[in-house]
């Protein structure tokens, strides 16, 4: 029990489960008894409830089961309904959105209607569970930072199947659903629109992504660290010196000459999240609408070196 | 003694997830010749691994004696024969011998032709045969930017099996529901044409034959232009095809591109001409030989849909960069550069198909 030395530790102390600040007019706010699982208190807190879904909650769950089910039933008619074919070719089945014939037309059914429905669904339920998070939030009277982490993410999503199809006036330019499926669009979309590495916009969104893990990284190291002088009471050591926020700071001062704040790191970490969405999104909506060759495009602007030709007289040979 | 249980289990876990990430294909045996800068990827992998396997039943087959070119020309004394009729006898049985041991070594003479009747042409694969010499020539004398000096034999492609081992025939998939059901649009399976990745699938059909989809599909200009007939399905679609390229030589990306800018020509390694060509060879194939062969063949030659078997890179390279690793068999059997048909050749038909012949061919077999 050396363990329960240290504030920062991973003891699981049984009590009577917490039901939780009251709101305002909170009456049907929350639903359950709550318990207590020893399992989730491993990974997090071992409470389990109370819980709300409201109408938005609801709602989402039965719009995103909609969306699943076309995409699943939709999988298991390409199989002929074999089960087996199903499980084995799981990860390679797809539902493709409508052929370039249709543009931005209604197509039939079988030929991409599926994908717009199923898109529709998802689309309006991953809306409606922002809308909860969003609710919730004002409910216990937070900001509402984790509505809008959650809103960048969506906006990729849209950028990628509603409003880049859009721009291209072409369905047929959207991400398939399926796991293999969306992977080969992915490496379509760099082979068509010339090497996607030369988008600003994806490295930028790149940049973000590794700083985020990097980020994180020193964040949940450093707060660890610093557990055994209480590093978890952050705001109210910030003033005093020898404190775990304090030895905190002068540590990465050490290291590598500055260091953020104990409030500063949050809103880093913040950003480079929520960065990384949001670039690659406008990444996505330049490409084939704005520049149709990346490569090219860097080439043209000096992002992109040439080098020597180790490979000369190699010509076309449709002249 | 808790802590250190602990350890091992972890060390072993990180071991387990190492091994899982390397996946299916060990990085040991895969060599890179490095061409340019580095981290450019201009380079050239090998898989020697890979290779080896290919090799490992791939055998030259050893050269038929030399024959003598004097005397009697074949299509004078024996009847039916077509396009080898220039040939001196010497010269026609040792063809005959050697096309034997390349294509039919357990079936023999018989594989070919109806026992005892050597003229006879009420058998196919004497018909297929026929035109697969024919075929051959062509590739030899007018294909050279593919198949270079080294050019093809019958082994090339059959590598002692009567059917190739590396054909296709059209490939629609599994049957899958109908009615409203979504329709996979020729991809999103595991697709063995395409190396089991969920590409579309027949790109054989689609890029090897009459009427064949577009491969240039990534702009040349970097802004967009007026007119852009293709889209990322059509891109799929030329990965699929990519994709077999890959599997069928034992190649990479980089054996032909340069990867920063696919589309971009003279940056590229020189096999991407050898490849271009290799294309357009390969729709020639299919289109004015193997297509053609359709009504030839009984049910079993066929495929699933009555189509003929055809050709594709797999066919003559078998996994790997040069077919046969360049062994130039041609050279000892230039006899298949003076395939003709004759002029005015109708085949005999019925039993008349000469005794005379028939004997000396049985003489042949025997002294075989």
């Amino acid at each position: 029990m050396a363990e329960y030395q240290n504030i920062f530790n991973r003891v699981q102390v049984q009590a009577e489960p917490e039901a939780g600040v009251p709101i305002e007019g909170g009456k049907r706010e929350r639903i359950g008894k709550p318990t207590l699982v020893y399992w989730f208190g491993k990974i997090g807190s071992a409470q389990l409830g109370p819980i709300y879904l409201g109408w938005t909650g609801l709602l989402s769950i039965v719009f995103g089961l909609t969306a699943i089910l076309i995409i699943g039933f939709n999988f298991l008619a390409q199989v002929n309904y074999d089960v087996i074919q199903f499980i084995r070719q799981f990860f390679w089945l797809g539902l493709e959105p409508p052929q370039p014939e249709y543009g931005l037309g209604i197509p039939p059914l079988q030929e991409g209607g599926w994908w717009l429905m199923a898109g529709f669904f998802l689309t309006t339920s991953l809306l409606l569970w922002w809308v909860r998070m969003y609710r919730r939030a004002r409910a216990l009277e937070l900001g509402t930072h984790v509505a809008w982490a959650f809103a960048s993410a969506i906006f990729l999503f849209l950028c990628l199947g509603f409003f880049r199809p859009l721009l291209m006036g072409d369905w047929s330019e959207a991400v398939p659903f399926g796991i293999f499926p969306h992977l080969d669009w992915t490496t379509a979309f760099s082979l068509k629109y010339g090497n996607l590495y030369y988008n600003p916009f994806h490295m930028l969104s790149i940049a973000f992504l590794y700083g985020s893990a990097l980020l994180f990284a020193m964040h949940g190291a450093t707060v660890l660290a610093v557990g055994r002088y209480g590093g978890e009471r952050e705001i109210e050591q910030i003033t005093d010196r020898g404190t775990a926020s304090d030895r905190a700071a002068l540590f990465w001062r050490w290291t590598m000459g500055f260091n953020a704040t104990m409030e500063s790191i949050h809103r880093w970490a913040w950003w480079f999240a929520v960065l990384v969405p949001v670039t690659g999104g406008i990444g996505i909506l330049l490409t084939g609408t704005v520049v149709d060759n990346w490569y090219l495009w860097a080439i043209d602007h000096g992002v992109a070196p040439s080098y020597p030709d180790v490979h000369p007289g190699v010509e076309d040979p449709v002249k | 003694m808790k802590t250190m249980k602990r350890k091992v289990f972890t060390a072993a876990a990180l071991t387990g997830a190492a091994i899982m990430v390397t996946g299916c294909e060990l990085p040991v045996g895969v060599e890179t010749d490095q061409k340019g800068y580095r981290g450019l990827g201009l380079e050239q992998v090998t898989k020697r691994h890979l290779e080896a396997r290919k090799r490992a039943d791939m055998e030259i087959p050893p050269v038929e004696g030399p024959a003598s070119t004097g005397g009697p020309k074949a299509g004078d004394i024996y009847e039916n024969v077509e396009v080898l009729g220039d040939l001196s006898i010497g010269e026609f049985n040792r063809l005959m011998n050697a096309i034997t041991a390349w294509v039919a070594p357990e079936e023999g003479c018989n594989y070919c032709h109806v026992p005892g009747n050597f003229a006879d042409e009420n058998i196919y694969t004497k018909i297929v045969s026929r035109n697969m010499l024919e075929m051959t020539k062509t590739i030899n004398t007018e294909w050279d930017a593919h198949v270079g000096q080294t050019g093809v034999t019958c082994y090339t492609c059959h590598m002692g099996n009567p059917v190739p081992e590396n054909i296709w025939y059209e490939d629609p998939g599994m049957k899958q529901a109908g009615g409203f059901a979504a329709l996979r649009m020729g991809q999103n399976l595991a697709g063995d044409n395409v190396a089991s990745s969920s590409l579309p699938n027949d790109v054989f059909s689609a890029f090897l034959q009459e009427d064949p989809k577009n491969i240039r599909i990534t702009p040349r200009t970097s802004l967009p232009g007026p007119e852009d007939p293709d889209n990322l399905v059509d891109a799929e679609w030329v990965h699929g095809l990519m994709i077999h390229f890959s599997d069928a030589l034992g190649a990479t990306c980089t054996t032909c591109h340069n990867t920063n800018n696919f589309p971009d020509w003279t940056n590229s390694p020189v096999q991407r001409v050898t490849a271009w060509h290799g294309i357009e060879l390969v729709r020639m194939l299919n289109v004015d030989y193997l297509n053609p062969l359709q009504p030839v063949y009984p049910a079993n030659r066929l495929g699933a849909s009555g189509d003929a078997p055809k050709a594709n890179c797999a066919t003559c390279h078998n996994g790997l960069q040069l077919p046969l690793d360049g062994a130039p068999m041609l050279n000892d059997y230039p006899e298949l550069n003076r395939v003709e048909r004759r002029e005015g050749w109708t085949p005999v038909q019925g039993d008349a198909a000469t005794t005379e012949a028939k004997a000396d061919v049985a003489q042949d077999a025997a002294d075989a």
